[in-house]
């Protein structure tokens, strides 16, 4: 593959394509996961990981996945990395585990790995698949940090509350009380919340998009 | 049989063709299957280890390290509560005998079942309550967590009779203690579950301090 196909994986996975901001999918674990930007760090990281592993090995079978039966080996596929980073995690990485856990499974029912295993990683080569599940994978990570962040700084007052547990001591420096702990807005962190500030973020990048003169992309279609 | 009879009728052609995606199919979920088995079997201990960690840190904010020089994770006997739920007892001991106990107690918040561990010394004194898991509202009833808030402290050094039993409750029932603003319905849930702990300790307390 050549070079510029790369970039437009980074570029599509990262922003023009995002699973989130142009796409909308994964909506699931976007608006379980965002109460803070650290759970939607934490999250968007453990999605990546368990998007990267699935579309390689998608890649590295796809002669052998007969269309008839590819969707159940999809989804067995993405079940099978969810648990064993849900394994791995939970004996390795505890502490982070402790945070995320309970959300792990939750990755199984995002759509996003399932659209990407059928839209890209069933055609192309193991190594450009596995670079397409890392962006993708990264530019879920950015957009549900951005949608926490948005979300714990009115709703809580805070900005990467708790990072510490998730990324270790070091980065307790990072964690911010930017209002007051009473003033916070707590629809902010509640259901309703997520999908004002998802559908505001939304409209925003769109915008960005206008202005920069890009062609605006239809939710999904490029996709599926 | 009409099951057989169905796939007679199928082409012999297309049946091979069934054959074919169900042999590939297998073959995947084998494969797969294998390394769940193999992950499994490679962190089962770390799993395990990390568990009973986690139970010693939680039990320690409930029963003092100068009040046992045992394990308490392991120094277990098997109860069953007022409700018939069956129920771990880790005993504290000094010298053989028994200086405290901790056991898990249930509570019904705004949005399910509050778990927490409670710990309580020989005499029926609160030594400590600690939230184990929760579906509280983040923000309003989550204070009921140690580390969002001092609520919870409250209750340390307490007993049925201090105060007394019809003081158990929250303020806005007329009681002692005080809910949070706009939340109501989860310290009352921990009020009752404590309560219902307290209880469960008068009511067993020789068999849960009897130094076998």
């Amino acid at each position: 593959m050549a070079n510029s196909d790369y970039k437009t994986i980074v570029k599509d996975g990262l922003w023009d394509n995002n699973g989130v901001f142009s796409m909308l999918l994964g909506m699931c674990p976007t608006m379980a996961m965002t109460t803070s930007a650290t759970n939607g760090f934490g999250m968007g990281l453990a999605t990546a990981v368990v998007m990267a592993a699935s579309s390689y090995l998608v890649a590295v079978f796809r002669n052998r996945i007969t269309t008839e039966v590819r969707i159940p080996v999809y989804i067995l596929i993405v079940a099978a990395m969810v648990t064993v980073v849900d394994l791995g995690m939970n004996a390795w990485m505890h502490e982070l585990y402790k945070v995320l856990g309970l959300f792990i499974p939750l990755i199984v029912s995002n759509c996003l790995p399932l659209a990407r295993l059928e839209a890209f990683a069933a055609k192309q080569s193991p190594l450009p698949a596995f670079l397409d599940g890392l962006f993708m994978g990264l530019g879920f990570t950015i957009a549900l940090t951005v949608i926490g962040a948005v979300r714990e700084i009115i709703g809580s007052g805070t900005l990467f509350a708790d990072a510490s547990l998730l990324l270790g001591p070091s980065f307790k420096a990072i964690e911010l009380r930017l209002l007051p702990a009473d003033m916070g807005v707590l629809m902010m962190i509640l259901p309703p919340g997520g999908f004002i500030v998802t559908g505001l973020l939304v409209v925003g990048k769109r915008l960005l998009d206008l202005a920069a003169g890009k062609e605006i992309q239809m939710a999904g279609a490029h996709a599926l | 049989m009409t099951t057989s009879q169905t796939v007679s009728d199928v082409p012999a052609a297309s049946q091979a063709k069934m054959f074919k995606h169900g042999v590939i199919l297998g073959l995947f979920c084998l494969g797969f299957g294998l390394l769940l088995a193999i992950t499994d079997a490679v962190t089962i201990d770390d799993i395990g280890a990390r568990a009973i960690e986690d139970k010693q840190n939680s039990l320690s904010q409930v029963l003092p390290d100068d009040l046992h020089d045992n394990n308490p994770v392991t120094d277990t006997l098997s109860m069953t509560n007022a409700e018939g739920k069956e129920l771990t007892v880790f005993r504290a001991r000094k010298n053989g005998k028994v200086t405290g106990v901790a056991y898990e107690i249930f509570g019904t918040g705004y949005a399910g079942e509050i778990k927490l561990m409670m710990g309580i010394d020989a005499t029926g004194k609160l030594l400590g309550v600690r939230v184990l898991a929760h579906k509280e509202t983040p923000g309003l009833g989550d204070k009921i967590e140690a580390k969002k808030g001092p609520w919870i402290e409250r209750f340390t050094g307490l007993s049925l009779g201090n105060p007394p039993l019809e003081r158990w409750k929250v303020k806005k029932d007329g009681g002692d203690f005080d809910q949070f603003a706009g939340a109501t319905i989860t310290p009352r849930g921990v009020m009752a579950a404590i309560r219902g702990g307290l209880e469960f300790f008068a009511e067993n307390q020789s068999t849960l301090t009897k130094a076998d």
